[in-house]
């Protein structure tokens, strides 16, 4: 027998409760040593596309709030592109990064995203994806960080490709956000529960 | 293909490997644990994609954690140690340009935090964050002190091993990682619920740094070795196209 000698990922460990110190120092209190904290800006004024804001709260098994949670979103940019080196369609938006981080609010558990409305991307074998916006948590008592994805209330997602693939199409309106108004969008998250938000292993 | 390291999807992540959700033993993943299965899907641009930081970000102290927070010269109290290694994946290949932030107690034991509540002192001159970007090796190397071991809220004495948090990009968001890393000979280590939830002793292993004195600076500081291994990108000839592309 040939050795194959892949090694294996390093094992995931919680984030614990003082993920801000390594990761939003400015938003805990460390000032000085980053200018800002990373991902705190998505857009300036020069971003294309449809300013919106994108806010939530993430819920544990009992209904209550996680206080001490991060949140990052990984999203394309009005064209359907990804502010990234492995992206090979195109050129995104310069102005636009396609990164958030936020840390969820001390006292109310919230967060909340500025930025714009993504475009469309498409799936492995061509067809389109509707809007989506991906999500990476982490927090203390969460051993691996948990991804999901937001979908838009406003967008036809009904033959979405992903989406359709969900043998518990119940279960589906976890990942819809709602719309509080005309540029915001409310992506609750829960943890546990008969609402338990749909996690993926990709 | 150019392109040929990197051109595929991620290999399959091994969940019996990694951490469980639900660990009783760590109380508060009881309530913060999914309780129904992940969704595997197929990965698409929105996952082989990921941010990508520039070397311009990172500020001449930004990787010493014993000045990087110190004022007036002073430096942050603690036993001095220099933490390098490699950020790689699965196929043993260094990941060049990974944004990689550290974050840990000082040498009491006391983290530099509001929710904090550990009566060790906090040391006005560390902060204990830390950051750097890895070579085009994957190589990295940053200064800071040795971590206190300190106690925790879960049973009614619990206490964590001395450990640096570290914070992992690489070239796909599905490949964002957070893991611990541990100090050779810490009998701390196999009595701590957090590192318990790893299921395998050789899993627990790859987190624990080995003391390597031929890369100490001699009268100054001792040197661990902690290597990073983040998921692994197929490649072969069949498949030279980014999905979705």
């Amino acid at each position: 027998m040939v050795p194959l000698n892949r090694l294996k990922e390093s094992a995931s460990q919680t984030a614990g409760p003082y993920v801000h110190i390594g990761c939003v120092p400015n938003f805990c209190g460390i000032e000085g040593v980053f200018p800002h904290d990373l991902g705190d800006t998505m857009v300036n004024d020069q971003t294309k596309g449809q300013r919106i804001g994108v806010t939530g709260t993430i819920f544990d098994g009992t209904g209550a709030p996680l206080k001490d949670a991060m949140v990052e979103i990984w999203q394309a940019d009005a064209a359907g592109l990804y502010n990234s080196p492995a992206e090979t369609r195109g050129t995104a938006d310069q102005n636009f990064s396609g990164w958030g981080r936020k840390a969820s609010d001390y006292a109310t558990g919230e967060w909340c995203f500025d930025t714009i409305k993504p475009g469309a991307v498409p799936f492995p074998d061509g067809r389109m994806q509707a809007p989506h916006i991906t999500f990476w948590i982490v927090a203390r008592g969460i051993n691996l960080g948990l991804q999901t994805r937001m979908y838009f209330p406003d967008e036809d997602n009904t033959a979405d490709p992903f989406l359709t693939r969900i043998e518990h199409q119940a279960r589906v309106p976890t990942l819809i956000a709602e719309a509080t108004n005309d540029a915001t969008y409310r992506f609750n998250i829960c943890l546990q529960g008969n609402g338990e938000t749909i996690f993926f292993d990709i | 293909m150019s392109n040929r390291k990197s051109a595929g999807g991620f290999f399959m992540r091994d969940t019996n490997w990694h951490p469980a959700a639900l660990t009783p033993q760590y109380k508060t993943s009881v309530v913060r644990a999914p309780r129904r299965a992940l969704l595997s899907m197929p990965q698409t641009m929105s996952e082989v994609t990921g941010p990508v930081f520039g070397h311009n970000i990172i500020g001449d102290l930004d990787n010493d954690l014993t000045l990087n927070y110190s004022q007036d010269g002073n430096s942050a109290i603690g036993p001095r140690i220099i933490v390098y290694g490699r950020v790689i994946d699965e196929n043993g290949h260094g990941i060049p340009g990974a944004l990689v932030e550290v974050w840990q107690a000082n040498a009491g034991g006391r983290y530099r935090h509001a929710k904090e509540g550990y009566v060790a002192p906090l040391d006005p001159n560390f902060g204990g964050c830390g950051r750097f970007i890895t070579d085009e090796d994957g190589g990295y190397e940053f200064r800071t002190i040795q971590p206190g071991p300190y106690p925790w809220p879960n049973r009614a004495n619990d206490w964590r091993p001395a450990h640096i948090h570290f914070s992992v990009f690489g070239d796909g968001f599905a490949q964002r990682l957070i893991t611990q890393m541990y100090f050779e000979g810490d009998p701390m280590i196999w009595q701590c619920p957090i590192v318990d939830t790893i299921p395998t002793p050789e899993g627990i292993e790859t987190l624990i740094a080995t003391l390597d004195m031929a890369a100490t600076i001699p009268m100054d500081a001792r040197a661990y070795r902690f290597d990073i291994v983040l998921r692994g990108r197929r490649a072969t000839l069949f498949e030279n196209r980014m999905e979705g592309a």
